[in-house]
């Protein structure tokens, strides 16, 4: 019975960082029917800039946490709003495929780059805010980092979704992802409303990046492409462009992984990800809770 | 004219819908259809926006499966069926948003849709027996024919996107073709077409019906190409047969006026 | 009197089997990129095939040549006490008949990603063929039989700039024959519009099957080449940063054109190996590259109009 719980709460820790990561891919593809491949690289950046932020701060508060955190969300979201007016923008109404290949290049651009300025070699990330290990008579075992992720995820959920159901902007991006043209036509200003999902994405993946730097303490330059692919997978289970989907997505990604992984299929744990994906795409590719678009014949 | 009609029901149904229906979740697309074409006549489909015509032409040629009834061509039934299994057996189509092949010139448009009745296919590519050249000499060669008779010989070598829309409409038409069909279903060919244009295409497909001896059915906005050119008329709301004959019974028919008051009156209705 | 097409094919053997002949007296590091240049076109061109004619977005074909590579390589080494006395001790047979063993195996893994795929399009199939190329790379890596992680050494060095040329020819000659008859035109018919080609008659399952087959195939092969020319292979070579490597050049050739895509290989790979001397910067200025491409001239350096499809 603990052991269930044991696992229960690692899965669920595991797959909210998930959460965190899919909300950026699923947000995206709503508003411009693209996978942002370069968002995996965000999370990392993030992870980076809360490692070199952590540098000002003082160790182990909860001011300090807190001041990274949003530094290093606040970075992130530039950093996102750059890219999608570089790199992205400019390709607006070409087939998928070029969007595509576009964001692989800037993925691995990225890659690159964090190679060359931070090294290509694994950092150690500080501790944050203070950390504790709860123990309890059973066996069971919380660590504050695992509660940390509760806390900012379900924060930053709220928040989400405050958001996009009662403000003007999240109304805006509602309208474009339902019809671009539509949303224009009724004064919606769709450069600046992708600008702010972009935003919004990437803080959310500089947030997932922090967290998971928090739990898996060492970080470098190419951490991003596992969990960025699985997040990825986590958006398209939940039903890619819909948001709850991408965090009950994450949720049940993070139970598989760490329930594999408990019944010794420990080598296997990043395929797990990959099956997941294929299992879905063949058998319900609109997700969990996606719905069915046919195509006008 | 109506005597060829009878006299196309007496040969025997080409195509037969029985009790048709299709359904997506709580809407019901097309609701107990029953109708049939015969060899060699010219029928049209009409109603107004929205009432499933499309959808019937989606369900003949397979890209629907009905959910209840039967869809029989020339006695064998069509449910099940893909797409290209269907085209196989005769029935050809064109599209409401024409559907050409933009990398491919109008001639490959044209020569792909010949592909049904290759007897070479992949290896006879690899290995360039006489053979092989001697039928792609025979396809050019029908493809030039069949282009010439539709007056799109000179651009053969066009991408088929760069062609005004009249000829674009042309082509599909003329694809189809390519395919040898029994049936041709045309899908709103006279859409965006100019008065003249109009008259135009009235002649081609009659003249096409003649040449290809088929039978051609027809979904169409424009009254005056279907009263023109069509033996027999199926008039379709909300999904629901609600009338059908010849193009005058259907011209006087009550429900048929009902139907269309507040669109497009057909023009001849008020005439009488 | 053979078509003008087998001549030409003949007669691009022939001269590459002239232009081998003197390979010795060649400097080494140019018939090294040479060779590369002969491998990188086979890639591209059997690429081609299912991304750009048939418009079937495929981002793991590295997975294929990886197949191939490892099963030739496997024959040639491991079994080839059992095999070499069987083929008349010939190595050149033992050879060719590995590169096959690696091409139908490389086929069959075709087969298994190309059927699930068929019904996915755009960035989800991209995506799905991602993945079956990574999870080629993680079953091979976990194989202990063929090395593992650390790899497959001692290959026999089979390989030479006539194997590697002469697999090219025969790629192209296989390609642009099929893609340019009555028949072929049915893979673009695919590409542009899956329901209209389904109307028009055309299996377009079927066509799917083909290309992923063909492509993987020649994948395959290539792979076979380039294990026996740099006797040595690594899971890792194989994974999605090779794959992305050939979907640039297909790309950057030009989707749907063989000799802008023949042209790519050799000019990314010659560019690939110049870049070379910039250590780190390589990888930056290649991804620059293709960010640039993507923005200023996504229909690639050699075809003129910009792509009609718009997938997915």
């Amino acid at each position: 019975m603990t052991e269930l719980l044991q696992q229960l709460i690692n899965g669920l820790a595991l797959g909210a960082i998930y959460a965190l990561i899919a909300l950026g891919y699923t947000m995206v593809y709503g508003v411009l029917r693209f996978i942002n491949f370069a968002h995996s690289d965000i999370f990392m950046v993030g992870a980076f800039a809360g490692y070199y932020l952590s540098r000002v701060a003082p160790q182990a508060s909860v001011t300090a946490g807190v001041f990274v955190l949003l530094g290093s969300m606040a970075i992130c979201a530039l950093l996102g709003v750059i890219i999608e007016k570089l790199a992205y923008r400019p390709l607006r109404g070409r087939s998928t495929l070029t969007a595509l290949i576009t964001a692989i290049g800037v993925s691995l651009l990225l890659q690159n780059l964090g190679q060359r300025v931070f090294g290509a070699n694994p950092k150690s990330f500080p501790v944050l805010f203070p950390q504790h290990y709860f123990q309890f008579d059973s066996g069971l075992v919380i660590a504050s980092t695992q509660i940390l992720v509760f806390v900012v995820t379900i924060v930053l959920l709220f928040s989400l979704r405050h958001i996009v159901l009662k403000t003007r902007i999240g109304t805006a991006m509602r309208a474009l992802s339902f019809n671009p043209t539509a949303a224009s036509l009724v004064g919606v200003n769709n450069d600046r409303v992708i600008s702010f999902t972009f935003a919004l994405g990437s803080a959310l993946a500089a947030a997932g990046g922090i967290l998971y730097a928090s739990n898996y303490p060492s970080i470098d330059p190419l951490m991003g492409t596992l969990p960025g692919l699985k997040a990825f997978v986590a958006a398209v289970l939940g039903g890619i462009g819909n948001i709850a989907g991408a965090a009950v997505g994450g949720l049940v990604l993070g139970l598989v992984e760490t329930t594999v992984v408990a019944l010794g299929g420990s080598t296997y744990r990043d395929a797990v990800a990959f099956a997941v994906l294929i299992l879905i795409l063949l058998l319900r590719p609109n997700g969990l809770l996606g719905k069915r678009q046919a195509e006008k014949v | 004219m109506v005597a060829a009609a009878a006299q196309g029901r007496l040969m025997g149904a080409l195509l037969e819908l029985s009790d048709c229906t299709l359904r997506f979740g709580g809407l019901t697309a097309v609701g107990n259809l029953s109708a049939s074409v015969g060899e060699r006549s010219l029928m049209a489909l009409i109603g107004p926006n929205g009432a499933g015509k499309t959808s019937v032409f989606n369900l003949i040629t397979g890209v629907y499966r009905p959910t209840a009834g039967e869809i029989r061509f020339c006695g064998q039934s069509l449910v099940g069926l893909k797409p290209f299994q269907i085209t196989k057996l005769g029935i050809a189509r064109t599209f409401q948003n024409i559907r050409l092949f933009p990398s491919l010139s109008v001639f490959d448009n044209v020569r792909v849709a010949f592909h049904l009745h290759l007897k070479h296919h992949s290896v006879s590519s690899l290995t360039r027996l006489p053979s092989f050249h001697a039928e792609e000499r025979e396809i050019a060669n029908r493809t030039t024919e069949l282009l010439e008779i539709f007056d799109l010989a000179r651009v053969r070598d066009e991408p088929a996107k760069s062609l005004p829309y009249g000829n674009q409409r042309r082509l599909e038409i003329v694809r189809a073709l390519a395919t040898q069909p029994k049936l041709l279903l045309l899908d709103e060919p006279a859409a965006g077409m100019n008065p003249t244009e109009k008259i135009e295409l009235t002649r081609l497909i009659r003249a096409v019906q003649e040449r290809f001896a088929i039978s051609i059915l027809l979904v169409e906005h424009d009254m005056q190409v279907v009263m023109n050119i069509c033996e027999r008329i199926v008039v379709i709301d909300h999904g629901v047969k609600i009338a059908e004959g010849t193009p005058a019974e259907v011209r006087a028919n009550p429900q048929v006026i009902e139907a269309y008051l507040g669109e497009e009156v057909p023009a001849a209705a008020v005439t009488g | 009197m053979l078509p003008r097409s087998q001549l030409a094919l003949l007669g691009a053997l022939a001269g590459i089997a002239v232009v081998s002949f003197f390979s010795g007296s060649y400097d080494p590091y140019f018939l090294d990129v040479a060779v590369s240049c002969g491998i990188n076109i086979t890639l591209a061109v059997s690429l081609n095939l299912i991304n750009g004619y048939t418009g079937q977005f495929s981002l793991g074909h590295a997975g294929f040549m990886g197949v191939g590579a490892y099963v030739a390589a496997m024959l040639t080494t491991a079994a080839s006490a059992t095999l070499l006395p069987l083929l008349g001790g010939q190595h050149w047979l033992l050879f060719a008949v590995a590169l096959l063993a690696g091409g139908l195996g490389a086929a069959l893994a075709g087969l298994i990603v190309g059927v699930p795929s068929l019904r996915l399009k755009g960035d989800y199939l991209a995506i799905v063929t991602l993945g079956f190329g990574e999870i080629i790379r993680v079953v091979l890596q976990n194989i202990d039989a063929v090395g593992g992680p650390r790899g497959l050494i001692g290959i026999p060095a089979y390989a030479n700039l006539f194997w590697a040329f002469g697999l090219a020819a025969v790629a192209v000659y296989v390609v642009w024959t099929m893609v340019n008859s009555t028949y072929g035109r049915g893979f673009i018919a695919v590409a542009d519009d899956e329901i209209a080609a389904e109307a028009m008659g055309i299996n377009t399952t079927r066509y799917k099957i083909t290309a992923f087959l063909v492509g993987a195939f020649f994948a395959g092969l290539a792979g076979g080449v380039y294990a026996h020319f740099k006797q040595y292979i690594a899971p890792q070579g194989f994974g999605f940063d090779r794959s992305i490597e050939i979907v640039v050049m297909v790309i950057l050739g030009g989707m749907g054109n063989t000799t802008g895509v023949i042209a790519a290989a050799i000019l990314l790979t010659v560019l690939g190996e110049w870049l070379r001397q910039f250590g780190d910067f390589r990888m930056i200025l290649y991804s620059l590259l293709i960010i640039v491409l993507m923005i200023l001239r996504p229909q690639g350096l050699f075809t003129w109009s910009l792509p009609q499809r718009k997938a997915g």
